[in-house]
Protein backbone atom coordinates (compact mmCIF):
# COMPACT_ATOMS: atom_id res chain seq x y z
CA UNK A 1 0.00 0.00 0.00
CA UNK A 2 2.69 2.18 0.38
CA UNK A 3 4.29 2.00 -2.76
CA UNK A 4 1.06 3.48 -4.09
CA UNK A 5 0.50 6.01 -2.01
CA UNK A 6 4.08 7.51 -2.73
CA UNK A 7 3.27 7.04 -6.80
CA UNK A 8 0.47 9.33 -6.17
CA UNK A 9 1.69 11.82 -4.21
CA UNK A 10 4.53 12.15 -6.52
CA UNK A 11 1.93 12.02 -9.58
CA UNK A 12 -0.23 15.20 -7.84
CA UNK A 13 2.93 16.79 -7.37
CA UNK A 14 3.47 16.53 -10.92
CA UNK A 15 0.52 17.92 -12.02
CA UNK A 16 0.85 20.88 -9.75
CA UNK A 17 4.49 21.57 -11.06
CA UNK A 18 2.80 21.35 -14.82
CA UNK A 19 -0.11 23.92 -14.02
CA UNK A 20 2.12 26.27 -12.24
CA UNK A 21 4.46 26.05 -15.46
CA UNK A 22 1.38 26.14 -17.42
CA UNK A 23 0.32 29.56 -15.67
CA UNK A 24 4.06 31.28 -16.11
CA UNK A 25 3.56 30.22 -20.20
CA UNK A 26 0.24 31.80 -20.27
CA UNK A 27 1.85 34.90 -18.17
CA UNK A 28 5.15 35.22 -20.20
CA UNK A 29 3.13 34.81 -23.67
CA UNK A 30 1.49 37.79 -23.15
CA UNK A 31 4.90 39.26 -22.11
CA UNK A 32 6.49 38.24 -25.30
CA UNK A 33 4.03 40.15 -27.25
CA UNK A 34 5.65 42.29 -29.93
CA UNK A 35 5.66 45.92 -29.27
CA UNK A 36 3.37 47.31 -26.24
CA UNK A 37 0.06 45.18 -25.30
CA UNK A 38 -1.65 48.54 -25.20
CA UNK A 39 -0.77 50.01 -28.53
CA UNK A 40 -1.77 46.61 -30.25
CA UNK A 41 -4.80 46.42 -28.65
CA UNK A 42 -6.27 50.13 -29.01
CA UNK A 43 -4.50 50.92 -32.31
CA UNK A 44 -2.45 53.69 -33.82
CA UNK A 45 -5.35 56.50 -32.81
CA UNK A 46 -5.25 55.67 -28.78
CA UNK A 47 -4.80 59.11 -27.30
CA UNK A 48 -1.32 58.68 -24.68
CA UNK A 49 -3.95 59.09 -22.00
CA UNK A 50 -6.04 55.74 -22.87
CA UNK A 51 -3.06 54.48 -23.14
CA UNK A 52 -1.68 55.02 -19.53
CA UNK A 53 -4.91 54.07 -18.18
CA UNK A 54 -4.92 50.82 -20.12
CA UNK A 55 -1.21 49.90 -19.20
CA UNK A 56 -2.75 50.54 -15.54
CA UNK A 57 -5.66 48.64 -15.79
CA UNK A 58 -3.53 45.66 -16.63
CA UNK A 59 -0.69 46.72 -14.08
CA UNK A 60 1.80 46.90 -16.97
CA UNK A 61 3.83 49.69 -15.33
CA UNK A 62 5.05 47.40 -12.50
CA UNK A 63 7.54 44.79 -13.28
CA UNK A 64 6.89 41.26 -14.61
CA UNK A 65 7.65 38.91 -11.60
CA UNK A 66 5.52 41.53 -9.50
CA UNK A 67 3.00 41.04 -11.37
CA UNK A 68 2.87 37.60 -11.72
CA UNK A 69 2.61 36.89 -8.35
CA UNK A 70 -0.34 39.56 -8.43
CA UNK A 71 -1.94 37.99 -10.93
CA UNK A 72 -1.80 34.31 -9.56
CA UNK A 73 -2.78 35.39 -5.97
CA UNK A 74 -5.78 37.54 -7.19
CA UNK A 75 -6.61 34.17 -9.28
CA UNK A 76 -6.27 32.34 -6.10
CA UNK A 77 -8.53 34.04 -4.18
CA UNK A 78 -11.13 33.99 -7.53
CA UNK A 79 -10.72 37.55 -8.62
CA UNK A 80 -10.14 37.30 -12.31
CA UNK A 81 -9.73 40.80 -13.25
CA UNK A 82 -11.66 42.55 -15.50
CA UNK A 83 -12.66 42.12 -19.59
CA UNK A 84 -11.07 44.53 -21.65
CA UNK A 85 -13.99 44.25 -24.40
CA UNK A 86 -16.63 45.05 -21.63
CA UNK A 87 -15.24 45.99 -18.59
CA UNK A 88 -17.22 43.35 -16.70
CA UNK A 89 -15.57 41.10 -14.38
CA UNK A 90 -14.30 37.62 -15.69
CA UNK A 91 -15.89 35.51 -13.40
CA UNK A 92 -19.15 36.85 -13.89
CA UNK A 93 -18.30 35.95 -17.69
CA UNK A 94 -16.55 33.07 -16.86
CA UNK A 95 -18.57 30.92 -14.04
CA UNK A 96 -22.37 29.96 -15.07
CA UNK A 97 -20.29 29.35 -18.67
CA UNK A 98 -17.98 26.74 -17.26
CA UNK A 99 -21.21 25.40 -15.69
CA UNK A 100 -22.94 24.71 -18.81
CA UNK A 101 -19.48 23.22 -20.55
CA UNK A 102 -19.41 20.73 -17.87
CA UNK A 103 -23.17 20.39 -17.94
CA UNK A 104 -22.82 19.64 -21.95
CA UNK A 105 -19.67 17.27 -21.41
CA UNK A 106 -21.07 15.65 -18.62
CA UNK A 107 -25.05 15.02 -20.86
CA UNK A 108 -22.42 13.65 -23.56
CA UNK A 109 -20.38 11.28 -21.35
CA UNK A 110 -23.55 9.75 -19.36
CA UNK A 111 -24.22 8.44 -23.10
CA UNK A 112 -20.82 7.85 -24.63
CA UNK A 113 -19.40 5.54 -21.79
CA UNK A 114 -21.26 2.56 -21.59
CA UNK A 115 -21.77 2.36 -25.19
CA UNK A 116 -18.44 2.59 -26.16
CA UNK A 117 -17.31 0.46 -23.52
CA UNK A 118 -19.85 -2.57 -24.37
CA UNK A 119 -19.07 -1.54 -27.82
CA UNK A 120 -15.45 -1.91 -27.74
CA UNK A 121 -15.71 -5.05 -24.94
CA UNK A 122 -18.15 -6.88 -27.70
CA UNK A 123 -15.81 -6.08 -30.78
CA UNK A 124 -12.14 -7.46 -28.85
CA UNK A 125 -14.24 -10.63 -27.54
CA UNK A 126 -15.67 -11.31 -30.79
CA UNK A 127 -12.37 -10.37 -33.31
CA UNK A 128 -11.55 -10.48 -36.43
CA UNK A 129 -15.90 -11.09 -37.52
CA UNK A 130 -17.88 -8.98 -39.67
CA UNK A 131 -19.13 -7.41 -36.43
CA UNK A 132 -15.62 -6.20 -35.56
CA UNK A 133 -14.50 -5.21 -38.95
CA UNK A 134 -17.80 -3.19 -39.62
CA UNK A 135 -17.59 -1.36 -35.85
CA UNK A 136 -13.47 -1.11 -37.05
CA UNK A 137 -14.63 0.53 -40.26
CA UNK A 138 -17.50 2.72 -38.81
CA UNK A 139 -15.08 3.74 -36.03
CA UNK A 140 -11.61 4.80 -38.08
CA UNK A 141 -14.33 6.78 -41.13
CA UNK A 142 -15.87 8.81 -37.24
CA UNK A 143 -12.19 9.57 -36.04
CA UNK A 144 -11.70 10.91 -39.58
CA UNK A 145 -14.44 13.19 -39.70
CA UNK A 146 -14.25 16.97 -37.98
CA UNK A 147 -16.56 17.45 -35.35
CA UNK A 148 -18.47 20.53 -37.27
CA UNK A 149 -18.60 18.13 -40.63
CA UNK A 150 -20.82 15.24 -37.49
CA UNK A 151 -22.26 18.05 -36.41
CA UNK A 152 -23.83 19.93 -39.88
CA UNK A 153 -24.92 16.00 -41.01
CA UNK A 154 -26.68 16.14 -37.72
CA UNK A 155 -28.67 19.63 -38.37
CA UNK A 156 -29.26 18.94 -42.21
CA UNK A 157 -31.08 15.61 -41.05
CA UNK A 158 -32.08 15.98 -37.23
CA UNK A 159 -33.01 19.89 -37.93
CA UNK A 160 -33.93 20.81 -41.18
CA UNK A 161 -35.32 18.13 -42.68
CA UNK A 162 -37.22 16.18 -40.41
CA UNK A 163 -37.61 19.60 -37.79
CA UNK A 164 -37.06 17.47 -34.59
CA UNK A 165 -34.73 19.00 -32.59
CA UNK A 166 -33.38 22.52 -32.46
CA UNK A 167 -30.26 23.47 -34.69
CA UNK A 168 -29.24 26.74 -32.15
CA UNK A 169 -28.88 25.62 -28.48
CA UNK A 170 -29.55 28.25 -26.34
CA UNK A 171 -29.73 27.10 -22.66
CA UNK A 172 -30.38 29.42 -19.47
CA UNK A 173 -30.63 29.57 -15.74
CA UNK A 174 -34.71 29.61 -15.94
CA UNK A 175 -35.39 26.34 -18.25
CA UNK A 176 -36.67 23.25 -16.73
CA UNK A 177 -33.74 20.56 -17.06
CA UNK A 178 -36.18 18.50 -19.28
CA UNK A 179 -35.87 21.47 -21.55
CA UNK A 180 -32.14 21.86 -21.24
CA UNK A 181 -31.79 18.41 -22.28
CA UNK A 182 -33.57 18.74 -25.43
CA UNK A 183 -32.04 22.02 -26.57
CA UNK A 184 -28.55 20.34 -25.78
CA UNK A 185 -29.86 16.84 -27.74
CA UNK A 186 -27.86 17.57 -31.30
CA UNK A 187 -24.36 18.89 -29.39
CA UNK A 188 -25.07 16.37 -27.13
CA UNK A 189 -25.12 13.49 -29.94
CA UNK A 190 -22.21 14.99 -31.84
CA UNK A 191 -19.97 14.36 -29.17
CA UNK A 192 -20.83 11.52 -28.28
CA UNK A 193 -20.59 9.79 -31.88
CA UNK A 194 -17.00 11.41 -31.75
CA UNK A 195 -16.12 10.40 -28.25
CA UNK A 196 -17.46 6.89 -28.70
CA UNK A 197 -15.49 5.84 -31.73
CA UNK A 198 -11.88 6.78 -30.09
CA UNK A 199 -12.73 5.29 -26.93
CA UNK A 200 -14.30 2.35 -28.10
CA UNK A 201 -11.32 1.86 -30.23
CA UNK A 202 -8.99 2.08 -27.44
CA UNK A 203 -11.53 -0.15 -25.23
CA UNK A 204 -11.27 -3.08 -27.87
CA UNK A 205 -7.22 -2.59 -27.97
CA UNK A 206 -6.67 -2.81 -24.27
CA UNK A 207 -9.00 -5.69 -23.75
CA UNK A 208 -7.53 -7.60 -26.72
CA UNK A 209 -4.03 -7.17 -25.24
CA UNK A 210 -5.33 -8.46 -21.65
CA UNK A 211 -6.66 -11.59 -23.99
CA UNK A 212 -3.11 -12.01 -25.46
CA UNK A 213 -1.25 -12.49 -21.80
CA UNK A 214 0.07 -15.79 -21.04
CA UNK A 215 -1.57 -15.60 -17.70
CA UNK A 216 -5.33 -15.91 -19.75
CA UNK A 217 -3.99 -18.92 -21.86
CA UNK A 218 -2.73 -20.85 -18.59
CA UNK A 219 -6.32 -19.98 -17.26
CA UNK A 220 -7.41 -21.52 -20.55
CA UNK A 221 -5.27 -24.67 -21.04
CA UNK A 222 -6.03 -25.44 -17.47
CA UNK A 223 -9.45 -25.77 -18.83
CA UNK A 224 -11.55 -23.36 -16.76
CA UNK A 225 -14.68 -22.13 -18.62
CA UNK A 226 -14.50 -19.06 -21.27
CA UNK A 227 -16.77 -17.33 -18.97
CA UNK A 228 -14.78 -17.99 -15.98
CA UNK A 229 -11.78 -17.08 -17.50
CA UNK A 230 -13.60 -13.54 -18.80
CA UNK A 231 -14.77 -12.20 -15.21
CA UNK A 232 -12.36 -13.71 -12.70
CA UNK A 233 -9.06 -13.19 -15.16
CA UNK A 234 -9.31 -10.82 -17.85
CA UNK A 235 -11.36 -8.65 -16.12
CA UNK A 236 -9.73 -7.32 -13.02
CA UNK A 237 -6.84 -7.05 -14.78
CA UNK A 238 -8.34 -4.91 -17.59
CA UNK A 239 -10.15 -2.58 -15.39
CA UNK A 240 -7.05 -0.29 -14.99
CA UNK A 241 -6.42 -0.18 -18.81
CA UNK A 242 -10.43 0.73 -19.24
CA UNK A 243 -10.34 3.34 -16.33
CA UNK A 244 -7.73 5.30 -18.00
CA UNK A 245 -9.46 5.04 -21.40
CA UNK A 246 -12.46 6.35 -19.91
CA UNK A 247 -10.63 9.16 -17.81
CA UNK A 248 -8.40 10.07 -20.46
CA UNK A 249 -11.51 10.60 -22.92
CA UNK A 250 -13.74 12.75 -20.28
CA UNK A 251 -10.86 15.19 -20.34
CA UNK A 252 -10.81 15.26 -24.43
CA UNK A 253 -14.63 15.99 -23.88
CA UNK A 254 -13.90 18.58 -22.05
CA UNK A 255 -11.33 20.04 -24.66
CA UNK A 256 -13.59 19.00 -27.16
CA UNK A 257 -17.19 21.11 -26.47
CA UNK A 258 -15.04 24.22 -27.77
CA UNK A 259 -15.93 23.71 -31.24
CA UNK A 260 -18.85 21.62 -30.72
CA UNK A 261 -20.13 24.98 -29.16
CA UNK A 262 -19.30 27.20 -31.54
CA UNK A 263 -20.97 25.49 -34.38
CA UNK A 264 -24.68 24.87 -32.05
CA UNK A 265 -24.15 28.62 -30.63
CA UNK A 266 -23.89 27.06 -27.10
CA UNK A 267 -23.25 29.26 -23.77
CA UNK A 268 -20.31 27.75 -22.82
CA UNK A 269 -16.71 28.49 -21.92
CA UNK A 270 -15.91 27.28 -25.48
CA UNK A 271 -17.23 29.72 -27.41
CA UNK A 272 -16.50 32.78 -24.50
CA UNK A 273 -12.62 31.46 -25.32
CA UNK A 274 -12.75 31.70 -29.09
CA UNK A 275 -14.80 35.45 -29.16
CA UNK A 276 -12.14 36.34 -26.72
CA UNK A 277 -9.34 35.13 -28.93
CA UNK A 278 -10.81 36.88 -32.06
CA UNK A 279 -11.41 40.33 -29.76
CA UNK A 280 -8.02 39.48 -28.30
CA UNK A 281 -9.59 40.41 -25.34
CA UNK A 282 -6.78 38.76 -23.40
CA UNK A 283 -7.33 38.35 -20.18
CA UNK A 284 -10.00 36.31 -20.69
CA UNK A 285 -8.26 34.53 -22.61
CA UNK A 286 -5.62 34.18 -20.04
CA UNK A 287 -8.78 32.93 -17.57
CA UNK A 288 -10.78 30.84 -19.85
CA UNK A 289 -7.48 29.04 -21.03
CA UNK A 290 -6.34 28.61 -17.48
CA UNK A 291 -9.53 26.97 -16.31
CA UNK A 292 -9.80 24.25 -19.12
CA UNK A 293 -6.08 23.43 -19.00
CA UNK A 294 -6.63 23.02 -15.52
CA UNK A 295 -9.83 20.62 -15.80
CA UNK A 296 -7.82 19.18 -18.35
CA UNK A 297 -4.64 18.24 -16.21
CA UNK A 298 -6.61 17.15 -13.20
CA UNK A 299 -8.79 14.37 -15.27
CA UNK A 300 -5.48 13.39 -16.67
CA UNK A 301 -4.68 13.51 -12.97
CA UNK A 302 -7.52 11.16 -12.15
CA UNK A 303 -7.13 8.91 -14.76
CA UNK A 304 -3.39 8.10 -13.50
CA UNK A 305 -4.56 7.75 -9.85
CA UNK A 306 -8.04 5.58 -10.89
CA UNK A 307 -5.73 3.38 -13.13
CA UNK A 308 -2.97 2.86 -10.44
CA UNK A 309 -5.62 1.63 -7.22
CA UNK A 310 -7.20 -0.73 -10.02
CA UNK A 311 -4.01 -2.23 -10.93
CA UNK A 312 -3.82 -5.62 -9.03
CA UNK A 313 0.24 -5.80 -9.96
CA UNK A 314 1.12 -2.67 -8.13
CA UNK A 315 -2.06 -3.09 -5.46
CA UNK A 316 -0.03 -6.25 -4.37
CA UNK A 317 3.55 -5.75 -4.81
CA UNK A 318 5.84 -8.75 -3.68
CA UNK B 1 11.15 -2.62 -58.01
CA UNK B 2 10.27 -3.71 -54.01
CA UNK B 3 7.81 -0.61 -53.30
CA UNK B 4 5.72 -1.93 -56.62
CA UNK B 5 5.58 -5.69 -55.24
CA UNK B 6 4.42 -3.95 -51.81
CA UNK B 7 1.23 -2.12 -53.93
CA UNK B 8 0.46 -5.36 -55.46
CA UNK B 9 0.02 -6.97 -51.85
CA UNK B 10 -2.00 -4.10 -50.80
CA UNK B 11 -5.66 -4.50 -49.49
CA UNK B 12 -8.86 -3.06 -50.94
CA UNK B 13 -9.33 -1.23 -48.18
CA UNK B 14 -5.40 0.65 -48.97
CA UNK B 15 -5.99 0.80 -52.72
CA UNK B 16 -9.22 2.98 -52.01
CA UNK B 17 -7.38 5.15 -49.84
CA UNK B 18 -4.84 5.79 -52.11
CA UNK B 19 -7.18 6.83 -54.88
CA UNK B 20 -9.20 9.04 -52.21
CA UNK B 21 -5.67 10.70 -51.47
CA UNK B 22 -4.77 10.40 -55.62
CA UNK B 23 -7.63 12.70 -56.58
CA UNK B 24 -6.71 15.10 -53.91
CA UNK B 25 -3.40 15.59 -54.70
CA UNK B 26 -4.30 15.89 -58.53
CA UNK B 27 -6.14 18.46 -57.89
CA UNK B 28 -4.40 20.52 -55.74
CA UNK B 29 -1.77 20.31 -58.59
CA UNK B 30 -4.22 20.92 -61.65
CA UNK B 31 -6.06 23.32 -59.53
CA UNK B 32 -6.00 26.15 -62.50
CA UNK B 33 -6.53 23.74 -65.71
CA UNK B 34 -9.58 22.05 -63.65
CA UNK B 35 -11.07 25.21 -62.19
CA UNK B 36 -13.58 26.74 -64.54
CA UNK B 37 -13.19 30.00 -62.62
CA UNK B 38 -10.87 32.34 -60.17
CA UNK B 39 -10.22 31.42 -57.28
CA UNK B 40 -12.00 34.79 -55.78
CA UNK B 41 -14.48 35.51 -59.04
CA UNK B 42 -17.91 36.39 -58.00
CA UNK B 43 -19.61 34.66 -61.19
CA UNK B 44 -23.15 34.07 -59.97
CA UNK B 45 -25.83 34.82 -57.30
CA UNK B 46 -25.28 33.92 -53.38
CA UNK B 47 -25.90 30.06 -52.24
CA UNK B 48 -27.25 28.79 -55.73
CA UNK B 49 -27.69 24.95 -55.75
CA UNK B 50 -26.11 22.67 -57.96
CA UNK B 51 -26.45 23.82 -61.55
CA UNK B 52 -24.71 23.49 -65.02
CA UNK B 53 -23.09 26.25 -64.87
CA UNK B 54 -22.25 26.02 -61.09
CA UNK B 55 -21.16 21.79 -60.57
CA UNK B 56 -21.54 22.39 -56.67
CA UNK B 57 -23.63 25.64 -56.98
CA UNK B 58 -22.35 29.21 -55.19
CA UNK B 59 -21.20 30.49 -51.99
CA UNK B 60 -22.11 32.86 -49.63
CA UNK B 61 -20.67 35.58 -52.55
CA UNK B 62 -21.60 34.15 -55.12
CA UNK B 63 -18.07 32.40 -56.20
CA UNK B 64 -18.62 28.97 -57.29
CA UNK B 65 -17.80 26.74 -54.94
CA UNK B 66 -16.70 23.67 -57.19
CA UNK B 67 -13.46 26.14 -57.94
CA UNK B 68 -12.94 27.31 -54.46
CA UNK B 69 -13.32 23.43 -53.36
CA UNK B 70 -10.44 22.45 -55.46
CA UNK B 71 -8.39 25.81 -54.88
CA UNK B 72 -9.26 24.83 -51.03
CA UNK B 73 -7.45 21.44 -51.89
CA UNK B 74 -4.11 23.28 -53.26
CA UNK B 75 -3.94 26.12 -50.05
CA UNK B 76 -5.00 23.74 -47.24
CA UNK B 77 -3.18 20.16 -47.94
CA UNK B 78 -0.19 22.35 -48.62
CA UNK B 79 -0.18 24.42 -45.72
CA UNK B 80 -0.88 20.78 -42.98
CA UNK B 81 1.79 19.13 -45.20
CA UNK B 82 4.61 22.03 -44.77
CA UNK B 83 3.58 21.55 -41.25
CA UNK B 84 3.80 18.24 -40.59
CA UNK B 85 7.17 18.53 -42.29
CA UNK B 86 8.47 20.59 -39.58
CA UNK B 87 7.11 19.13 -36.89
CA UNK B 88 8.53 16.27 -37.93
CA UNK B 89 12.27 17.69 -38.79
CA UNK B 90 12.08 18.81 -35.36
CA UNK B 91 10.38 16.15 -33.87
CA UNK B 92 12.72 13.48 -34.66
CA UNK B 93 16.08 15.57 -34.61
CA UNK B 94 15.03 16.18 -31.21
CA UNK B 95 14.16 12.38 -30.61
CA UNK B 96 17.28 11.22 -32.01
CA UNK B 97 19.29 13.51 -29.76
CA UNK B 98 17.70 12.63 -26.80
CA UNK B 99 18.04 9.04 -27.44
CA UNK B 100 21.64 9.13 -28.61
CA UNK B 101 23.19 11.52 -26.27
CA UNK B 102 20.88 10.35 -22.94
CA UNK B 103 21.32 11.24 -19.34
CA UNK B 104 20.88 15.03 -19.11
CA UNK B 105 19.66 15.89 -22.51
CA UNK B 106 17.09 13.46 -22.65
CA UNK B 107 15.74 14.48 -19.09
CA UNK B 108 15.69 17.79 -19.44
CA UNK B 109 14.16 17.81 -23.18
CA UNK B 110 11.50 14.86 -21.93
CA UNK B 111 10.47 16.73 -19.03
CA UNK B 112 9.74 20.15 -20.96
CA UNK B 113 7.79 17.87 -23.47
CA UNK B 114 5.61 16.06 -21.05
CA UNK B 115 4.44 19.73 -19.82
CA UNK B 116 3.43 20.38 -22.89
CA UNK B 117 1.68 17.51 -23.64
CA UNK B 118 -0.10 18.12 -20.34
CA UNK B 119 -1.23 21.27 -22.06
CA UNK B 120 -4.75 20.49 -24.37
CA UNK B 121 -3.45 21.21 -28.04
CA UNK B 122 -6.37 23.37 -29.03
CA UNK B 123 -6.26 25.45 -26.22
CA UNK B 124 -2.70 26.29 -26.08
CA UNK B 125 -3.08 27.12 -29.78
CA UNK B 126 -5.69 29.69 -29.58
CA UNK B 127 -4.02 30.78 -26.59
CA UNK B 128 -0.71 31.70 -28.87
CA UNK B 129 -2.59 32.59 -31.52
CA UNK B 130 -4.53 35.17 -29.58
CA UNK B 131 -1.29 36.87 -28.78
CA UNK B 132 0.95 36.63 -31.96
CA UNK B 133 -1.99 37.39 -33.91
CA UNK B 134 -3.28 35.08 -37.19
CA UNK B 135 -1.14 34.96 -39.78
CA UNK B 136 -0.55 31.45 -42.26
CA UNK B 137 3.63 31.41 -40.83
CA UNK B 138 2.34 31.77 -37.23
CA UNK B 139 -0.07 29.03 -37.44
CA UNK B 140 2.58 26.82 -38.87
CA UNK B 141 5.36 27.25 -36.61
CA UNK B 142 2.81 27.50 -33.80
CA UNK B 143 1.56 24.07 -35.15
CA UNK B 144 4.42 22.45 -35.82
CA UNK B 145 5.74 22.84 -32.53
CA UNK B 146 2.97 21.81 -30.44
CA UNK B 147 2.61 18.48 -32.56
CA UNK B 148 6.75 18.11 -32.58
CA UNK B 149 6.14 16.49 -28.88
CA UNK B 150 4.06 13.44 -30.50
CA UNK B 151 6.76 12.92 -33.09
CA UNK B 152 9.13 13.51 -30.28
CA UNK B 153 7.53 10.95 -27.93
CA UNK B 154 7.80 8.15 -30.60
CA UNK B 155 11.66 8.61 -32.73
CA UNK B 156 12.81 8.57 -28.89
CA UNK B 157 11.51 5.55 -27.98
CA UNK B 158 12.15 3.84 -31.50
CA UNK B 159 15.64 5.64 -31.93
CA UNK B 160 15.88 4.14 -27.60
CA UNK B 161 15.72 0.64 -29.24
CA UNK B 162 18.48 1.43 -32.39
CA UNK B 163 21.12 3.17 -29.82
CA UNK B 164 22.08 -0.06 -28.05
CA UNK B 165 22.40 -2.24 -31.18
CA UNK B 166 26.17 -3.52 -31.44
CA UNK B 167 25.83 -1.52 -35.41
CA UNK B 168 25.38 1.91 -33.42
CA UNK B 169 28.24 0.91 -31.07
CA UNK B 170 30.53 0.04 -33.41
CA UNK B 171 29.83 3.29 -35.33
CA UNK B 172 30.46 5.08 -32.13
CA UNK B 173 33.75 3.42 -31.32
CA UNK B 174 35.07 4.18 -34.56
CA UNK B 175 34.57 7.54 -33.21
CA UNK B 176 31.27 8.57 -35.62
CA UNK B 177 29.88 12.13 -34.59
CA UNK B 178 26.55 12.12 -33.34
CA UNK B 179 24.90 13.87 -36.14
CA UNK B 180 26.60 10.67 -38.48
CA UNK B 181 25.00 8.32 -36.14
CA UNK B 182 22.10 9.93 -36.32
CA UNK B 183 21.51 9.98 -40.54
CA UNK B 184 23.46 7.19 -41.68
CA UNK B 185 22.42 4.16 -38.13
CA UNK B 186 19.58 5.42 -36.72
CA UNK B 187 17.50 7.05 -39.25
CA UNK B 188 17.15 4.23 -41.63
CA UNK B 189 16.06 2.01 -39.21
CA UNK B 190 13.44 3.96 -37.81
CA UNK B 191 11.55 4.56 -41.22
CA UNK B 192 8.95 2.30 -41.07
CA UNK B 193 7.43 3.45 -38.03
CA UNK B 194 7.68 7.22 -38.92
CA UNK B 195 6.55 6.70 -42.16
CA UNK B 196 3.11 4.99 -40.40
CA UNK B 197 3.16 7.93 -37.96
CA UNK B 198 3.95 10.66 -40.61
CA UNK B 199 0.32 9.87 -41.91
CA UNK B 200 -1.47 9.98 -38.66
CA UNK B 201 0.29 13.40 -37.81
CA UNK B 202 -0.82 14.62 -40.72
CA UNK B 203 -4.32 14.15 -40.81
CA UNK B 204 -4.53 15.17 -36.66
CA UNK B 205 -2.62 18.36 -38.34
CA UNK B 206 -5.15 18.95 -41.20
CA UNK B 207 -8.37 18.82 -39.09
CA UNK B 208 -6.88 21.01 -36.79
CA UNK B 209 -6.00 23.60 -39.13
CA UNK B 210 -9.77 22.97 -40.34
CA UNK B 211 -10.80 23.48 -37.09
CA UNK B 212 -8.89 26.63 -36.33
CA UNK B 213 -9.82 28.13 -39.76
CA UNK B 214 -13.90 26.92 -39.16
CA UNK B 215 -13.45 28.79 -35.71
CA UNK B 216 -11.77 31.93 -38.03
CA UNK B 217 -8.36 31.57 -36.56
CA UNK B 218 -6.59 30.16 -39.34
CA UNK B 219 -5.95 30.51 -42.91
CA UNK B 220 -7.96 33.55 -43.13
CA UNK B 221 -9.94 34.55 -46.04
CA UNK B 222 -10.22 35.27 -49.75
CA UNK B 223 -7.79 32.21 -49.32
CA UNK B 224 -10.10 29.71 -50.51
CA UNK B 225 -9.93 26.95 -47.37
CA UNK B 226 -12.26 24.27 -46.47
CA UNK B 227 -12.52 24.95 -42.24
CA UNK B 228 -12.85 28.42 -43.24
CA UNK B 229 -15.57 27.70 -46.23
CA UNK B 230 -17.57 25.83 -43.82
CA UNK B 231 -17.53 28.82 -41.32
CA UNK B 232 -18.50 31.28 -44.22
CA UNK B 233 -21.59 29.18 -45.59
CA UNK B 234 -22.79 27.71 -42.43
CA UNK B 235 -25.67 30.03 -42.11
CA UNK B 236 -27.31 28.26 -45.28
CA UNK B 237 -27.82 24.72 -43.40
CA UNK B 238 -30.98 26.46 -41.66
CA UNK B 239 -32.34 27.17 -45.03
CA UNK B 240 -31.95 23.39 -46.10
CA UNK B 241 -28.98 24.34 -48.41
CA UNK B 242 -26.25 21.68 -48.37
CA UNK B 243 -23.40 24.25 -49.29
CA UNK B 244 -21.48 24.10 -46.06
CA UNK B 245 -21.20 20.29 -46.06
CA UNK B 246 -19.26 19.78 -49.61
CA UNK B 247 -16.22 21.72 -47.75
CA UNK B 248 -16.77 19.11 -44.85
CA UNK B 249 -17.22 16.77 -46.59
CA UNK B 250 -13.87 16.81 -48.57
CA UNK B 251 -11.77 16.95 -45.25
CA UNK B 252 -13.72 14.25 -44.17
CA UNK B 253 -12.92 12.18 -47.65
CA UNK B 254 -9.37 13.19 -47.27
CA UNK B 255 -8.90 12.19 -43.61
CA UNK B 256 -10.28 9.10 -43.94
CA UNK B 257 -8.21 8.50 -47.75
CA UNK B 258 -5.47 8.69 -45.51
CA UNK B 259 -6.22 6.63 -42.30
CA UNK B 260 -7.22 3.62 -44.98
CA UNK B 261 -3.32 3.79 -46.34
CA UNK B 262 -2.27 4.56 -42.72
CA UNK B 263 -4.35 1.45 -41.41
CA UNK B 264 -2.26 -1.03 -43.64
CA UNK B 265 1.32 0.55 -42.73
CA UNK B 266 0.75 0.46 -38.90
CA UNK B 267 -0.56 -3.51 -40.11
CA UNK B 268 2.63 -3.78 -41.96
CA UNK B 269 4.75 -2.10 -39.34
CA UNK B 270 3.11 -4.68 -36.67
CA UNK B 271 4.22 -7.61 -38.35
CA UNK B 272 0.96 -9.59 -37.62
CA UNK B 273 -0.35 -12.00 -40.15
CA UNK B 274 -3.93 -11.43 -39.99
Amino acid sequence: MKGIFAIMIKRLALSLVTIFVISVLIFVGVEALPGDLAETILGQEATPETVAAFRKELKLDLPPHVRYFAWLGDLLKGDLGNSLANGRPIADLIGWRFGNTIFLAAAAAVVAVPVALILGMLAALYRNTLFDKTISMVTLSTISFPEFFVAYILIALLSVQIGLFPSISNINGQMAFSEKIYAIILPCLTLTLVVVAHMMRQTRAAIINILASPFIEMARLKGIKRFRVIVLHAFPNALSPVINVIALNLAYLVVGVVIVEVVFVYPGLGQLLVDSVAKRDIPVVQASGLIFAATYVSLNLLADILSIISNPRLRNPR
Amino acid sequence: MNFLRLLRQSPLSARIGMAMVLINIIAAIFAPIICPYGETEVVADVWLTPNADNLLGTDHLGRDLFTRLVYGARNTITIAFITTMLSFIVGTIMGFFAATLGGWTDLSISRVVDILMAFPTLIFALMVLSVVGTGTAALIVVIALLDSTRVFRLSRAVAMDIAVMEFVEAARLRGERIWWLMRHEILPNAMPPLVAEFGLRFCFVFLFIASLSFLGLGIQPPTADWGGMVRENAGAITFGIMTPLFPAGAIAFLTVGVNLIVDWFLHIASGLKD
